[in-house]
């Protein structure tokens, strides 16, 4: 009851100036709303990472073939031979047998190859893999099935496709059953893959791996119809390549042997292999990374939301001295008919408590409307500006922002807490002042 | 010169009847230097029912007697005692409950709230009553009707004139049931008309049995008073009875008188 009527007298007061008031409201709004939309971004970008970094497997070890610089590549290479480098058949048996902590692996060969049907074609990437591949990847069959033992043994001109492959290679049509080209060869399309979303980065790149453009084909049917040297074309020049298999992924049972497992795995290919062409990496290790990263995010977005609410607090101080240089004589008034300093200094606080949490409360409000505004502008930017769309890194655009409840709290909290802070000084000051002079105050 | 018995410079508190009692106060100012003694042992008491007028010429110490009278300022030197409690030692806090429960204010330029309405700015006194007072919108509405204002209690001060504030202001004076009500020329801003209005209001009041001290410099206004008391350089020059005729006054409820 004393509640309410202190609240409504001091928006009673704070009307007396509405623009005024309207515009120290306006500062903390700001402030609130930037607090919650930066962290609700910075937890999006975040969330996105470790999505994907779950994708790869918080257990497994991912060693990548890199192609060493030009002349420290392996020993019998020549203009003609092209280069021979990366992790070997021999590797990936060496790995199997010797680290016991190893549940299981997938050895993988990769390729980019045109892939047609008819006229329609895509920039393909070419997957050649072991059954185990797709479960140890949760890749999902939608339609048809993967690629078996069976079609492995007998070097069979299978391929599964991907989700968006199929799409765009069969816009009308039911691709099970029918054939692709791949080179010269032709491969029967046994089943097709369910989407999926991009997962993260490997292998140093920076761009996150999609799996749209990909089809998969046994590796046993790779080695024979592709083979192992190849020739890539790079910023326009053809290289003959020789790369036995392009990533090798462990998963072990324990995620506590993660990183001793890798460690072991490190030492192996040290031995066999003279320059280091290739790359281990731990997603678990990337999660760590990433978790550090989150944190040291949400520090510095709550330094900048504190400075945009500690400039919010000082337009508050401004306007409730204003306002109290104003109302001298109310304040003399007030002293006279029996009111404490406490009561006075209530008074005002009470005040400020309702500019600062006017606006933490619309603040909030925005702050529910970064989900729709993100996606009414990526709506917008895709619509009327497709180049720049294109242009953008998979992560931005499919950016999701997610609200972070403690954000929410925190941020309204700080705001009603700014108006405390910044309203004792004004607040005081009212008390302060000596009731006679007040009331001759004009 | 009047009966000595209005001045009674005795030690102690004083006797029951006596509502507000100042004992060779003074009150100095030092302005650069050298001092003004605003009050100069002053020694008054004002019993209940009393209604007295204040008057002297400009810096005389109208305004410093009635601060100190009004606990809004404390006497340097010298007792005041106000319902039988000498206040003149009280810290802040303690005054401002003080002028909550025992004074009402009656200014020149009646002192509304601005983004008050009128019951609201009659109601202002009661928000700082510890323990709160029981009954107080009521109470509100009642004095409204009294002070002839029931028609405009959601108005602000600004829609009001010159003589309705100044009743409002009565009304928020009265709120409280205060011992003494204190006016610092409660028609100095009014015109001829309007001022006996307001003077027959507070002439009523005083009937029902409240104690009024009021400064005035105007001797039409003072005459309403049962007693005037002029001050001359800080110090009491003659204290002196009013001699009139009882007026019936119509229109004035118990509830109005002290109690
Ligand atoms: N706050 C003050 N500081 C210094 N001198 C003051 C102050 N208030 C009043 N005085 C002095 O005290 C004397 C009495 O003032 P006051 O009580 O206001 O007189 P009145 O109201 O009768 O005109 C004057 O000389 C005035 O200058
Ligand atoms: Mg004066």
């Amino acid at each position: 009851m004393k509640f309410l009527q202190q609240l409504r007298l001091g928006f009673r007061s704070l009307l007396l100036h509405k623009l005024r008031s309207a515009l120290a409201v306006l500062g903390i709004l700001i402030g609130v709303t930037a607090v919650i939309w930066l962290v609700a971004m910075g937890e999006g970008v975040s969330y996105q990472a470790q999505q994907q970094i779950k994708d790869l497997g918080a257990t497994s070890i991912i060693v990548r073939s890199i192609k060493p610089a030009e002349e420290s590549s392996r020993s019998d290479s020549n203009a003609r031979m092209g280069i021979s480098y990366g992790l070997l058949r021999e590797d990936f048996e060496r790995i199997v047998t010797n680290v016991p902590t190893i549940g299981r692996a997938v050895p993988m060969r990769e390729i980019s190859r045109e892939v047609r049907h008819r006229e329609q074609f895509i920039d393909g990437m070419v997957i050649a893999c072991t059954p185990d591949y797709f479960g140890m990847n949760r890749l999902k069959i939608a339609r048809g099935r993967a690629i078996s033992e069976i079609d492995m043994t007998s070097y069979a001109n299978v391929v599964v496709l991907a989700h968006e492959a199929a799409v765009k290679l069969f816009p009308i049509e039911d691709p099970l059953g029918r054939a692709v080209q791949i080179g010269q060869e032709f491969y029967v399309i046994i089943g097709v893959a369910a989407e999926r979303s991009a997962a993260a980065a490997i292998g140093g790149s920076l761009d996150a791996r999609q799996y749209d453009r990909d089809v998969y084909i046994p590796l046993t049917t790779f080695r024979v119809r592709i083979g192992d040297r190849v020739f890539t074309s790079r910023a326009g020049s053809f290289q003959l390549e020789t790369v036995e298999l392009t990533q090798i992924t462990a998963v072990v049972d324990d995620m506590k042997e993660v990183d001793s497992t890798a460690d072991i795995i490190r030492v192996l290919l040290q031995r066999y292999h003279k320059v280091v062409d290739y790359a281990i990496v731990v997603p678990k290790e990337l999660l760590e990374q990433a978790e550090t990263m989150r944190a040291m995010f949400n520090v510095l977005l709550l330094l900048i939301a504190g400075i945009s609410l500690l400039v919010g607090g000082i337009g508050i101080m401004n306007i409730m001295l204003a306002t109290v240089t104003e109302r001298t004589r109310e304040i003399g008034i007030r002293r006279a008919l029996g009111a404490t300093k406490g009561e006075i200094v209530q008074q005002f606080l009470w005040e400020t408590v309702v500019l600062s949490g006017t606006g933490g409360l619309l603040g909030v409000l925005f702050g529910f409307l970064c989900g729709p505004t993100v996606n009414g502008v990526r709506f917008g930017v895709r619509a009327s500006l497709p180049e720049v769309w294109a242009a953008l890194p998979p992560n931005i655009r499919n950016l999701e922002p997610r609200l972070a409840p403690w954000s929410i709290i925190a941020a309204f909290a700080i705001s009603v807490g700014v108006g405390i802070v910044f309203g004792i000084y004004p607040a005081r000051r009212a008390a302060n002042m000596d009731p006679i002079e007040a009331l001759r105050h004009e | 010169m009047p009966p000595k018995q209005a001045l009674t410079p005795s030690a102690g508190p004083p006797p029951r009847d006596v509502v507000a009692a100042i004992r060779s106060v003074s009150k100095v100012y030092s302005l650069g230097g050298h001092e003004v003694k605003a009050l100069d042992n002053v020694s008054i008491e004002f019993r209940q029912g009393d209604y007295v007028a204040i008057m002297g010429s400009s810096g005389s110490g109208k305004s410093t007697l009635l601060n100190v009278l009004g606990c809004l300022d404390r006497p340097t030197t010298g007792q005041y005692y106000l319902a039988g409690q000498d206040v003149a030692v009280m810290d802040d806090e303690t005054l401002s409950r003080i002028r909550g429960r025992y004074l009402g204010f009656i200014f020149q330029s009646y002192n509304l709230i601005q983004q008050l309405s009128v019951v609201e700015n009659i109601e202002v006194p009661l928000s700082y009553q510890r323990p709160p007072m029981p009954g107080g919108r009521e109470r509100c509405l009642k004095l409204a009707e009294l002070v002839g204002l029931s028609k405009r209690l959601g108005h602000r001060p600004t829609e009001l004139s010159g003589g309705q504030q100044q009743r409002v202001a009565i009304a928020r004076a009265l709120v409280n049931n205060p011992h003494v009500i204190l006016a610092d020329e409660p028609t100095g801003n009014l015109d001829t008309a309007t001022s006996h209005e307001i003077m027959d209001l507070l002439d009523a009041l005083n009937k029902a049995g409240r104690t009024i001290v009021m400064v005035t410099h105007e001797n039409d206004i003072a005459e309403r008073a049962r007693r005037i008391v002029r001050l001359r350089d800080g110090r009491i020059e003659s204290v002196s009875e009013v001699r009139r005729e009882a007026l019936p006054v119509a229109g004035l409820t118990s509830s109005v008188s002290p109690g």
